[in-house]
């Protein structure tokens, strides 16, 4: 005799298929590709060379390491803003050994890791055992971080060892996008060690949060932190390892920094911690947690990248135009977010209301 | 350990600051059998469901529990992981669930060795679960996508899949439609029948003569007795929860409402009303000292109807006056301006700001009315939270005390002494008694009553009949979002009231 | 705060005193003070001395700190406000110090950054600068707001652009300003020994301390911050309240950077205010206060910055690098913040438990 409203007969909402963690990522791609169409159309010359593509990712191989370590831990529902210090002391540890204790490269790296390791587990503890904001953890740890660099050595310097500038220097051939100069002289194209790195990382990542069960723990506890914890989860130790993943590729990050860079440096890497956040979200990866993806951070780490040099090219030289476009296009992909997740979620409550 | 006992409690003790929310307090559940466990609110039912499912840590006492093999044996349960290690699945009042997964995933995590995952293998299993069950919803659909009630039925899902032998089902029912309970009913049987022993905790007093075996009553922290269903009348077992006689209910049933209606104009007149949530333009008025009521199957949208007379939700359309003047309210200040006052239905989203102490709570609305300019001195606002406070009775350490560490009910109190203090001419209630002890239902009846006989008009929602019965003098009928029928008089019965919402009685409209 | 002398000396009032929140910042002041008093008495010590333009002004580390605490101090106000309303923090105030500071000088200066006479009065430069600066305030807060963006992630558009539209502004030139009574703000006004900062700071507090007082700012603050819609349904307008304290904060941010920049009279924009969001969020989370917003305590917050600004002048005084000194400053929050973090005070509570036990025991014995 009643109305059964809810579970029969009513229309099917439309658009279910894609989460909110695809829709955003598809936007991210779609919107780099549609950049790198219109500059190779409108810019010409360089961007046609595939070239200059793959030395954007060479730069940028560091920065795609250290936002998927945030993309991680925003995921969770926290925050690192301690990877820029972290990279600036690894470098500057990294050359300290290797220029002037004439060190080995493998101990090198090795150094690395373990900075980055400390500063993760460190900063884990204290935000998963503890319970402090991670806000304010990784604060404590960037300026720890950026202290500490300045204390192992105050002045930038370039690193003159062998094996290291000859790791440095080496770049892997990649076949069939070579470009041919006006000489005739065939040019291969050619990427930084570092690229390989990032593309191991986010390949492991990828799967890491899509296919394992520490990977949807990640979504879970920053989906609904105490669902997550009622559902059986370990919440803690689940943001705990958040949090060390996120330092371990700060460490590997700033290795790779240091590979690309060969000096040390206290000014180094210098505001990545606010591009690695804002690549992340460009990526689609949202600050509430529960929302992101690994491949949309990796492309947008390459469309921030992506958009400096189309800035440069169209002759806006003067410094600042970098900063102001950098923050147009967060800005820009902040709003669209918001637009779409609030009619998303207008669109879902009229569906469980009906 | 008792032959067929599957879960045990002994002596469980449990403090919180300033609190002592369970004293040796003891709890047998049988395999296959449906217990229900009462108590007014703050009585610790809810604690003892924590302390079961290691959200709280008791503080003494021993939970023994049947395993598989048959052994009685002691668990020490330190987090909700181990509960479930133990057996014991629980499905929240609130939703527990992660929004941003899937509803497969959402079902499966948390759970198994396997550090991987298959999609495949995980979303079969999900429909195949979710089709025995009786669930339409899609695996790999987000939550979030889901109704309310769909996502209740996706944890319980989870909760039957877990092979659990203690199932507890914290006020499940609260946000389902009947239809719907009647399937979780149904799926309760089901369980039973497997052996599973299921702990119902649950306000509605009809749903535990309906499925349950036995009682357990609480109060104040202890345990009263348990009972078998059939030695235990809903009478005595009210006057057990309350733990005392029910003189009180007695009282009000013989105060019928009479309102003699002397053609005054309307305190407040809305034509052609409809708001953003989709319900039908509708028609409605109140007199000065009147208590109407509007009813209805949830979901039939008698909330939305209040709130678009508050202007809670988007108005799409309507002309209103007020004492026969034109005005406009389309937001919850136009109302307030206009002398509406509205107590929410959902008491902790919408009513309470939770860290603020009760007297900040109680003069909020008024504090809004009067401008961002005139804060009240401290003294005087002590004296406004003092004196409701008192009139209320609502208890409360101090006036400073954060108004979240109050029990439901006198949460209720303390928003409808916000109201109050705004002195308003039309006051607006939906659902004020829902969620809590029977004891300040009958305080918030009896006031209603009280305030209408004063010449406020008064708006009443509850989902019992019997108290909308008792209280409004006309009842106003919504069926699918749309104002069916109005019922005065002698039309007043429960059998009149079921047949207009269920459309059968078409004379009504 | 509970009176220490009408409360019974037991345990239950001196968990009464540790549970309001002022007690943090007031115990780490007074940690460093002690730390101070032990490892250089003079630390404390005050002196009248002639500066370099004859005045005699009051020197040492204590005026040092309440004169250099001044911005931060003023920051912390409307940056407790924000964090109360949105549940976040505004990261983008040192950038928006940037541009105000800009703009001031642009107005002050004109086109022509080595101009010999002031171009406009500086209370019309100043005017200028609060109105942009709340600009960029109701930028932030419409974003946060309007758009439900999360506070942090708001205001990185603004972190990021901030010094590159303030070295915009002036064409990457750095304006000096020639006029002396320009410098009166960020230093002394002749024949007054007190650093001018700290006035500017002691009149802000004033003001707000007179807002809080006789509006209902707290109030509406505070439940937007708790229960948004609760407060939606009492009548107020969330939105509208959470864009206020932004333009509030802006207004902070302008007068900040008055200080900042009458300090040196010129600006440099990579520089200006560099950090200072960090410390004045800090500051806010020192007071107590939850960065996920609701109630707050003014006063802790303000003490909370003092707190800060101590911590780097005894740096300083014990000759650290001043490059290094954020390390320090880290290891110092961190054991500030685990100490009165809920998991340890939990701990020490059970600790203190046991110890009063073994004690009732012994006495019985």
């Amino acid at each position: 005799m009643l109305n059964m409203l809810r579970t029969d007969g009513a229309p099917k909402p439309p658009s279910r298929k894609m989460t909110d963690t695809n829709l955003l990522m598809t936007i991210t791609i779609v919107v780099f590709f549609a950049m790198y169409i219109c500059s190779i159309v409108f810019l010409g010359e360089g961007f046609r060379k595939p070239q200059t593509m793959l030395n954007l990712i060479s730069t940028n191989s560091y920065m795609i390491i250290l936002a998927c370590g945030l993309s991680i831990v925003m995921i969770t529902g926290g925050i690192d803003i301690s990877v820029g210090g972290v990279t600036a002391l690894v470098a500057m540890s990294c050359a300290v050994y290797l220029e002037m204790h004439d060190g080995n490269v493998f101990v090198a790296v090795l150094i690395a890791i373990g900075i980055g390791l400390a500063f993760g587990i460190v900063q884990g503890y204290l935000v998963a055992y503890l319970q402090i904001q991670p806000f304010i953890v990784t604060l404590a740890g960037m300026f720890f971080a950026r202290g500490l660099t300045t204390i192992v050595h105050t002045d930038p310097f370039n690193v003159t060892n062998e094996a290291f500038v000859t790791l440095k220097d080496s770049r892997i051939t990649i076949p069939l996008l070579g470009s041919t100069t006006k000489k005739g002289v065939y040019i291969p194209a050619t990427i930084e060690i570092g690229v390989i790195v990032a593309i191991v990382i986010v390949a492991v990542l990828f799967c890491v949060l899509k296919w394992t069960k520490l990977g949807r723990s990640f979504y879970a506890v920053g989906g609904n932190r105490q669902s997550a914890l009622l559902l059986g989860l370990n919440v803690r130790r689940t943001t705990f390892i958040s949090h060390v993943i996120c330092g371990l590729l700060a460490g590997i990050g700033g290795f790779v920094y240091f590979m690309h860079v060969g000096s040390g440096s206290p000014s180094h890497a210098s505001g990545a911690e606010m591009n690695a956040i804002a690549s992340s979200i460009i990526g689609g990866t949202m600050l509430t947690g529960g929302v992101g993806n690994i491949v949309g951070t990796l492309f947008g780490v390459l469309s921030l990248a992506l958009i400096q040099s189309i800035v440069a090219s169209l002759g806006l030289d003067d410094p600042w135009w970098t900063g102001i476009t950098i923050a147009a296009m967060l800005c820009i992909f902040l709003v669209v977010q918001s637009i779409i997740i609030a009619r998303r979620k207008k669109a879902n409550k009229a569906a469980g209301a009906v | 350990m008792r032959d067929k006992a599957i879960l045990e409690m002994r002596g469980i003790y449990k403090s919180f600051p300033g609190v002592k929310a369970l004293q040796n307090v003891d709890f047998t559940l049988c395999k296959g059998e449906i217990h229900a466990l009462m108590g007014e609110n703050g009585a610790g039912k809810s604690t003892l469901i924590k302390v079961l499912t290691g959200v709280h840590i008791k503080d003494e006492g021993n939970i023994f529990i049947r395993t598989e093999s048959g052994e009685e044996q002691e668990v020490q349960i330190h987090s909700p992981q181990e509960a479930q290690e133990n057996g014991i699945s629980t499905v929240y009042q609130e939703i527990s669930l992660c929004p941003n997964l899937s509803v497969a995933e959402n079902i499966y995590i948390g759970r198994g060795d396997s550090a991987f995952i298959s999609w495949r293998k995980m979303n079969k299993r999900a429909d195949e679960l979710l089709k025995s069950l009786g669930i339409d919803v899609k695996a790999t659909q987000q939550l979030a996508s889901c109704s309310i009630a769909v996502q209740q039925m996706v944890a319980i899902a989870r909760a039957v899949d877990m092979d659990c032998r203690v199932l507890i089902l914290d006020e499940p029912t609260s946000s389902l439609d009947d239809s719907e309970v009647k399937k979780l009913f149904g799926l309760m049987r089901q369980l039973k029948d497997r052996g599973v022993g299921i702990i119902f905790v649950t306000h509605f007093l009809d749903q535990v003569y309906e499925v349950c075996d036995k009682i357990t009553v609480l109060r104040d922290g202890t345990l009263v007795g348990e009972y078998e269903i059939e030695n235990l009348p809903r009478l005595q077992l009210v006057s057990k929860m309350l733990g005392k006689d029910l003189d009180d209910m007695a009282d009000i049933k013989e105060e019928a409402p009479v309102f003699e209606d002397k053609g005054a104009a309307p305190v407040y007149e809305g034509e052609g009303l409809c708001s953003s949530e989709g319900i039908k333009p509708f028609d409605f008025y109140i007199r000065p000292g009147e208590v109407n009521g509007f009813t209805g199957l949830l979901g039939s949208g008698r909330s939305e109807c209040v709130r678009t007379i508050f202007g809670a939700d988007k108005v799409t359309g309507g002309k209103v006056k007020m004492d026969g003047k034109e005005v406009r309210i389309t937001k919850p200040r136009e109302a307030m301006d206009n002398g509406i006052a509205y107590l929410p239905e959902d008491r902790k989203r919408d009513g309470i700001v939770g860290d603020l102490s009760v007297k900040d709570n109680i003069i909020l609305a008024l504090q809004v009315k009067t401008g961002f300019f005139k804060p009240f001195s401290k003294a005087k606002a002590t004296e406004f939270a003092n004196e409701y406070i008192k009139l209320l009775d609502i208890k409360t350490a101090s006036v400073n005390t954060p108004i979240k560490s109050l029990s439901g009910g006198n949460q209720q109190k303390v928003i409808l002494a916000r109201w109050l203090l705004t002195n308003p001419k039309y006051l607006i209630l939906d659902e004020p008694t829902r969620g809590i002890d029977i004891g300040t239902k009958t305080d918030i009846q009896k006031l209603v009553l009280k305030l209408a006989s004063e010449g406020m008009s008064v708006t009443f929602i509850s989902s019992e009949t019997d108290e909308m019965l008792r209280t409004c003098s006309r009842l106003l009928v919504m069926r699918d979002r749309r104002l069916v029928g109005e019922l005065t008089g002698d039309q007043l019965t429960q059998s009149a009231v079921m047949n207009t919402i269920a459309g059968g009685d078409k004379n009504a409209e | 705060m509970p009176n220490k002398k009408v409360l019974p000396p037991n345990a239950s009032a001196l968990a009464r005193i540790t549970r309001h929140q002022i007690i943090i910042p007031l115990a780490a002041l007074l940690l460093l003070a002690v730390f101070n008093l032990i490892n250089d008495p003079s630390f404390f010590s005050i002196s009248l001395k002639p500066n370099s333009n004859g005045d005699q002004i009051l020197s040492g580390n204590i005026i040092s700190i309440i004169d250099n605490g001044s911005e931060l101090a003023i920051l912390a106000l409307g940056m407790t406000l924000v964090t109360a309303a949105s549940g976040g923090q505004d990261i983008s105030v040192g950038a928006a110090i940037a541009i105000s500071g800009s703009v001031m000088l642009r107005v002050l200066c004109g086109a022509d950054a080595r101009a010999e006479t002031l171009q406009a009065p500086i209370i019309v430069a100043f005017l200028v600068a609060c109105l942009v600066s709340m600009a960029f305030g109701a930028f932030n807060g419409a974003l946060v707001a309007f758009f439900k963006i999360q506070p942090m992630v708001a205001t990185l558009i603004l972190f990021t652009a901030g010094r590159n539209i303030a070295s915009w502004i002036n064409n990457s030139q750095l304006p000096i300003v020639k006029e002396e009574s320009f410098s009166y703000f960020g230093n002394y006004i002749p024949g007054i020994p007190i650093p001018t900062p700290f006035i500017i700071a002691i009149v802000c507090f004033i003001i707000m301390f007179l807002v809080l007082k006789f509006t209902n700012l707290g109030l509406y603050v505070q439940s937007v911050g708790i229960n948004e819609k609760t407060s939606r349904l009492n009548g107020l307008n969330p939105e509208l309240i959470k864009l206020m304290t932004y333009v509030i904060l802006g207004l902070c941010v302008a007068v900040a950077a008055l200080i900042k920049v009458s300090r040196i009279s010129t600006i440099n924009y990579s520089v200006v205010a560099k950090d200072i969001e960090m410390d004045a969020i800090l500051a806010v989370a020192l007071g107590g206060n939850a960065l996920s917003g609701g109630k707050f305590s003014m006063a802790a917050s303000v003490i909370g910055a003092y707190v800060i600004q101590f911590l780097t002048t005894t740096l300083y005084a014990l000759e650290v690098n001043a490059a290094a000194l954020p390390a320090y400053k880290a290891v110092v929050v961190i054991l500030l913040v685990v100490m009165s973090s809920p998991a340890v005070k939990e701990k020490l509570a059970v600790v203190g438990k046991k110890f009063r036990k073994n004690g009732a025991a012994a006495e019985k014995a």
